[in-house]
């Protein structure tokens, strides 16, 4: 394990800017958000990024490839490019814990090139919370937030930051900033572990449990009466599968720019009544219908396909963010049973 | 450049032939620009076609894997793709990838077995590159009935080739129904379900389904009353997609993708899946 003292950060990250790419939370009007390194931009305080991290591998729109259209003819053009490296520093537990959802979907056969470039090209220096938020229950889904997965695992020890590297491309990039940083211990990092441990068994969703779900339960909750009551306030907005790092459904649409198509990948949302709209029909017609399919999804069809993975990393954003104040909390709480009375 | 095969990247097509089948069902030949069929598929599998700048949109292959120059499909006129694919020319270039999602059990449940075809409107479309199939290998399935029913004689597709072909082939018998009567019709009328209820057919059989959802409901209940098992039954779903590869989410019903895991499905399969489809 190396640090480096607080007081150094600049030059870490001017070293580590100098042959990468590097985004890091900083302060915005709109909040915490991941950003490009500039020299003198400073490290967000907050707990987490107001939108998640995945936009670095699976971002809100992306051009997927263009066409050429000559009267009766059409070319189509591979625009995909090599992408090139990059490092995410301060990427929490939760959201860490999010890419691993994600791979298991784009990076399933046939994988999904797109996604893979940027994921190769990817650098994760995570960062260890130490103080959660009320709203914050990754624990609930076996996610331990001092001590987060990554490339390298980086602690706020206060007085230095902490970084172990736990993969060959997290050790790669470790190395290369031998000079800047000292070896340690992990004493300080340890001590932390502990107190921050101490802290998440005290948050009020401490107790919260996922175990009544998961893997084969579709017939034990789909048709459960509560999900009138949960959805009936339920706008349809999609905001918490946009803030969400797991949503991962999308659309593809094509746009004429007047010199050829570009065709288009979004970030899409099954709370959408287009979402399932086909021209010979509607399978989810209601709201409750498609707020249900969410948290089945998350809850029940993903562990089914993915050996009792959840699809919610706890990160608390849709907690935060429902304008009507509805969420997955909620949602387990009322139908998980004795568990999270 | 990524040199690495990316499966939304379709192949381009190019429309060789169309034909008008009904007043809204065109079927379209497409191959490669250079006269080769765009991929191989199996009876019950899908392609996406697009038209860059409309949209891309999932069909069923109609025609049949034996048919080694070129593919069909038989493509009703309901919305901006297939509005536009209808407005096409021969000689139209279209882009294509496939084929998606898990075929009809040809070569392994369905030998040895009679086969009993219900089709309504346009869903003779996916059946028809599975009667095709079994016609080719004729001697490896049993008795074959196809019953196929329209609003009217005017919107039955492939009307020609049933008559004309399948009509004629030994151990085939078709089974032609319209809704309503029709002076020049001299055929069945009435719906499906109750023809088929009607026809009596042993349940010693495999039964495939295509067609409306009111059609699969009630055939399905008439084929229960005549002794058919949930596992003698098969149908194809069809529902909104975008990939077709099982990652884009719009075909999720439970755990199951029906670009991947479906569109076809044996009836006790179906059962277990949540009634969203």
């Amino acid at each position: 394990m190396r640090k480096i003292s607080i007081d150094k950060l600049n030059s870490l990250f001017s070293a580590i800017a100098e042959n990468e790419t590097l985004y890091l939370p900083v302060d915005t009007k709109a909040g915490a958000k991941f950003e490009k390194w500039h020299d003198g931009a400073v490290l967000s305080d907050a707990l987490n990024t107001v939108r998640s991290a995945k936009d670095f591998f699976f971002p809100q729109t992306e051009n997927l490839m263009d066409f050429k259209v000559d009267g009766k003819n059409i070319e189509i053009i591979d625009t995909r490019e090599e992408c090139e490296d990059f490092v995410i520093f301060g990427v929490r537990a939760c959201d860490v814990k999010s890419f691993e959802i994600l791979d298991r979907v784009f990076l399933a056969e046939p994988v999904d090139s797109y996604y893979k470039n940027r994921r190769e090209h990817g650098v994760i220096m995570s960062l260890a919370c130490t103080k959660p938020h009320e709203t914050c229950f990754c624990g609930t889904f076996g996610i331990d937030a001092s001590s987060p997965e990554g490339d390298i695992v980086c602690h706020m020890t206060g007085d230095a930051l902490c970084m172990d590297a736990k993969t060959e491309k997290g050790k790669a990039l470790l190395s290369r900033l031998d000079s800047l940083t000292e070896e340690t211990d992990g004493k300080a990092v340890e001590e932390q572990k502990k107190v921050t441990k101490e802290r998440l068994a005290k948050l009020p969703l401490a107790s919260l449990s996922a175990d009544s779900f998961g893997a084969g339960k579709t017939e034990k909750f789909f048709g459960a009466p509560e999900w009138k009551e949960l959805s009936q306030a339920c706008l349809g907005c999609g905001t918490c599968t946009f803030v969400c790092p797991t949503c991962q459904c999308y659309d593809i649409k094509d746009f004429n720019t007047g010199h050829g198509v570009k065709r288009f990948r979004c970030w899409d949302s099954c709370m959408y009544s287009d979402f399932t709209k086909m021209s010979a029909g509607q399978p989810r017609l209601t709201q409750l219908e498609r707020f249900r399919q969410r948290f089945m999804h998350k809850l029940v069809y993903y562990p089914t396909n993915n050996g009792g993975l959840f699809s919610c990393v706890g990160c608390g954003r849709c907690l935060s963010k429902c304008p009507i104040q509805m969420n997955i909390v909620k949602v387990m709480k009322k139908l998980g049973g004795k568990e999270n009375d | 450049m990524i040199d690495v095969k990316e499966p939304l990247i379709p192949k381009i097509g190019v429309v060789t032939d169309i034909r008008i089948d009904t007043p809204d069902v065109k079927t379209f030949r497409v191959v490669t620009p250079d006269g080769k069929k765009a991929f191989e598929h199996k009876p019950g599998q899908c392609a996406m076609l697009s038209v860059p700048g409309v949209g891309e949109a999932m069909f069923s292959i109609t025609s049949s894997p034996t048919n080694e120059e070129y593919m069909e499909f038989s493509i009703k006129k309901c919305g901006c793709v297939t509005e536009w694919l209808h407005s096409m020319e021969v000689g139209q270039q279209i882009t294509i990838r496939g084929p998606y999602g898990r075929p009809f059990p040809v070569d392994t449940e369905f030998v040895g077995k009679d086969m009993l075809f219900i089709a309504g409107g346009i869903g003779l479309a996916p059946l028809r590159s599975v009667i095709n199939y079994c016609r080719h290998y004729r001697d490896r399935y049993g008795k074959i009935d196809i019953v196929y029913g329209s609003r009217s004689m005017q919107d039955l597709v492939d009307y020609k080739e049933i008559i004309d072909e399948w009509a004629n082939d030994a151990g085939v018998t078709v089974h032609l129904t319209i809704d309503r009567e029709q002076p020049e019709w001299t055929g069945h009328v009435g719906f499906v379900p109750n023809y088929v209820k009607e026809l009596g057919f042993s349940p010693d059989k495999i039964a495939i389904l295509c067609g409306p959802p009111i059609m699969i409901k009630f055939t399905l209940a008439g084929l229960t009353e005549l002794g058919f098992e949930k596992t003698q039954v098969y149908t194809t779903l069809e529902l909104r997609m975008k990939c077709g590869i099982g990652k884009c989410g719009r075909c999720n019903v439970g755990a199951k993708y029906v670009c991947k895991d479906g569109p076809v499905f044996r009836l006790d399969e179906l059962d277990e899946l949540p009634d969203e489809y």
